[in-house]
């Protein structure tokens, strides 16, 4: 074994912190490549030991699809922002799932990663920003189906593809901010892991997956802003399919609700970091 | 630069017994306190809790390491010495005091943190290399070495859920043996692997004592403390009890040992058998010495015990002696509540030093097998012996022997 070479001593200092510790740009940034080696685990871990594969990838979307075209598409008639339907759904479920995966999957990665956290000291931040990252895998198959159905229904996007990425951002960070919350939670509190499948079902209801957010009475769609979904799900079909322009006031809402929600997640996040080690 | 790398100043940690310690509460056993959201979110206002008093796993710890020192840091079960190591290493914070450390630390809690059955051994080796705070380059600069070490060049790129347990062990052991950092942090994560592999192991750690590097070394087995430490902190109870040279704290460790040990008595092995006592007296000796132990099973149901022997195992598992304890005139019969009582005189005791635990064998009725760790007990080398711990084997033989020279000159 060779010496460690002393190249610059770098002082830690260890103190109880009161209330929360500042968030560490820094230390973030020397750890990137932990985040990297997680991000790579969770990734190549997904479809393991699956006889299918990263075909569950495409089964998922095209499955839903299927259901939400049959049930509310052709029985419940839903309109459609004049696309067909099939396609309308699609398009929205790519954004849904990238949210719903990632915000399971953070909200449950420190519980998860228990063993982790109580031998190794490592910024915590990394454990949920590595599992929602790690969902952009099923997001690109899902992308590629989305692409083969414009092709199907002949569906030429416009210049305004160019903003998706800005809608996936949204997408992801919202997931982050609402699991920021839950995965802190789920170390104190189990009931988290219970609450999790009734909270994505709601959502999905409250967000214009199966409808479109124009069915919504002109004077309360400011309010359905405020689940930040809306705004990307909207945003997203506005990208790929080129429907009418979203209602900008209601992307406002949404994007300072993730915002807020984002900065109060890391707020609480930090707060609860030095006490998981003792409590998970 | 000064010449301290870690200066630990009055240092406490503070735990809520049944509070912060349990393993986690639903929100139905809070709806009771609901006072504020604030207070569940935070768990706050809990303090006062008559329920939850506090407790002080450390309390006012102060010391310092200076550069390039090996400490050896030991104590009885419970006195501190992993929430000490938790809190250097950064996972878990202290309630109070000040620590200053200077260079990188790496520490090795545990070997094979973040290891996954379903990922080859390859990518174990760099998500494991991640975990412990090592930089990609440092990985792939060791990785061939690594793998030599481990043993496992073959199978590295199997998934170690195909590998045997021994493998894996090496594996995780050769990642963490790889860590460069300046100050290394130790528990006792020596034990792993068949005896050729333990040597390699306490071989590797012996050369990262003598590099130069601080080490803080955490470990029970106080012949590795003696062999790579220089000095030594013993805690007790949350405290610092002794802080000098390791012959001084490794003395004043076995003299907290010979106090009456914490294993409680007594203990239910069946239905129709309990141990009322068990335990060898000194606790704590030196090689060559004689012991007695004592043993009493009693019986609330009544039972006959056809075959009875005391079973001594080494720190690492393996069985070093069997004490037959049958009577030549046949089996033990008990009746209900009857206590038998052994008073096993040993002759002088030729193990190497280390910590033993003992055990029995039981056919009775219908009690039967071994029962394991039920108490222990400590062999200490005298100042005599020079030989490195882990080369000598297991028995101390004892000898007398004549050497000549046989000049060449006079054939």
């Amino acid at each position: 074994m060779s010496l460690a070479e002393v190249v610059r001593p770098e002082v830690t200092r260890i103190r109880a912190s009161g209330g929360w510790r500042a968030l560490n740009l820094a230390e973030l940034w020397r750890y990137r490549e932990l985040l990297y080696f997680l991000t790579l685990r969770d990734i190549k871990l997904r479809y393991k030991q699956t006889a299918l594969g990263v075909a569950w990838a495409v089964i998922q979307p095209l499955a839903t699809m299927a259901v939400f075209a049959v049930f509310f598409g052709k029985l419940g008639n839903l309109p459609s922002d004049g696309q067909p339907y099939a396609l309308f759904v699609l398009v929205g479920l790519l954004p849904w799932q990238l949210f719903s995966y990632a915000l399971t999957q953070s909200s449950n990665s420190l519980v998860a990663e228990q063993r982790l956290i109580t031998k190794v000291y490592f910024p915590r931040l990394i454990v949920p920003v590595a599992s929602v990252l790690a969902g952009l895998v099923d997001f690109v198959v899902a992308l590629v189906l989305v692409m083969v159905g414009l092709a199907v229904f002949q569906v030429v996007p416009s210049f305004a593809i160019l903003a998706l990425p800005l809608f996936v951002l949204l997408a992801i960070l919202t997931a982050l901010a609402i699991g920021l919350w839950l995965s802190a939670l789920n170390v104190q509190y189990r009931d988290i892991r219970y609450t999790l499948p009734f909270l994505t079902q709601f959502l999905l209801f409250l967000s214009p997956v199966a409808y479109p957010a124009s069915m919504i009475p002109e004077q309360y769609r400011i309010f359905y802003g405020l689940n930040p979904m809306s705004g990307v799900i909207e945003g997203t079909r506005w990208a790929i399919l080129s429907t009418a322009e979203p209602d900008w006031g209601l992307m406002a809402v949404s994007t300072v609700v993730v915002t807020v929600l984002l900065a109060g997640g890391l707020y609480y996040f930090k707060r609860m970091e030095k006490t998981f080690a003792d409590v998970v | 630069m000064s010449d301290v790398a870690i200066r630990v100043d009055g240092v406490g940690k503070q735990y809520r017994l049944g509070g912060a310690r349990e393993r986690y509460s639903t929100l139905g056993d809070q709806i009771r306190k609901w006072t504020s959201l604030r207070a569940i979110l935070t768990r706050r206002r809990r303090t006062r809790d008559e329920n939850h008093p506090p407790f002080w796993a450390l309390k006012d710890v102060s010391f310092a390491v200076k550069r390039g020192e090996v400490l050896g840091i030991i104590g009885r079960n419970g006195a501190g010495k992993s929430t000490l190591l938790k809190i250097l290493s950064r996972i878990t914070e202290p309630t109070e005091g000040a620590i200053d450390i200077h260079g990188r630390v790496g520490s090795l809690l545990e070997v094979g943190t973040g290891f996954h059955p379903e990922l080859t051994g390859r990518e174990n080796v760099y998500l494991n290399g991640a975990i412990l705070g090592m930089r990609r380059s440092e990985i792939v600069r060791q990785f061939d070495e690594i793998v030599a070490f481990a043993e496992v060049e073959k199978f590295i790129d199997t998934p170690v859920k195909h590998y045997s347990s021994g493998m894996y062990t090496r594996l995780a052991f050769a990642v963490a043996a790889h860590i460069e950092t300046e100050i290394l942090i130790v528990d006792e994560v020596l034990a792993v692997g068949d005896v050729q592999f333990q040597k390699k192991c306490l071989g590797k750690m012996g050369d990262v004592a003598k590099g130069g590097r601080t080490v803080l070394f955490v470990s029970h087995n106080m012949g590795i403390i003696q062999t790579l430490c220089q000095s030594g902190i013993v805690l007790s109870r949350g405290s610092v009890g002794y802080q000098g040279n390791i012959a001084g704290a490794v003395a004043r460790y076995h003299a907290e040992m010979i106090r009456p040990s914490e294993v409680t008595f007594p203990r239910r092995l069946s239905p129709e058998l309990s141990v009322a006592e068990f335990t060898m007296f000194p606790q704590s000796f030196q090689l060559g010495s004689p012991a007695n132990l004592t043993l009493a099973v009693t019986s609330p149901t009544g039972v006959v015990i056809d075959h009875l022997s005391v079973l001594i195992y080494d720190a690492v598992g393996t069985r070093v002696s069997l004490v037959d304890l049958r009577a030549d005139s046949g089996p033990y019969v008990l009746n209900a509540g009857d206590t038998l009582r052994f008073n096993v005189r040993l002759d002088p005791i030729q193990l190497v030093e280390g910590t033993y635990s003992i055990g029995l064998f039981l056919r009775a009725g219908f009690t039967g097998g071994d029962f394991l760790s039920l108490n222990e007990f400590e062999i200490t080398a005298p100042q005599s012996i020079t030989t490195q711990y882990g080369a000598r084997g297991y028995v101390a033989l004892t000898c007398d022997f004549d050497a000549e020279t046989v000049s060449a000159l006079n054939a």
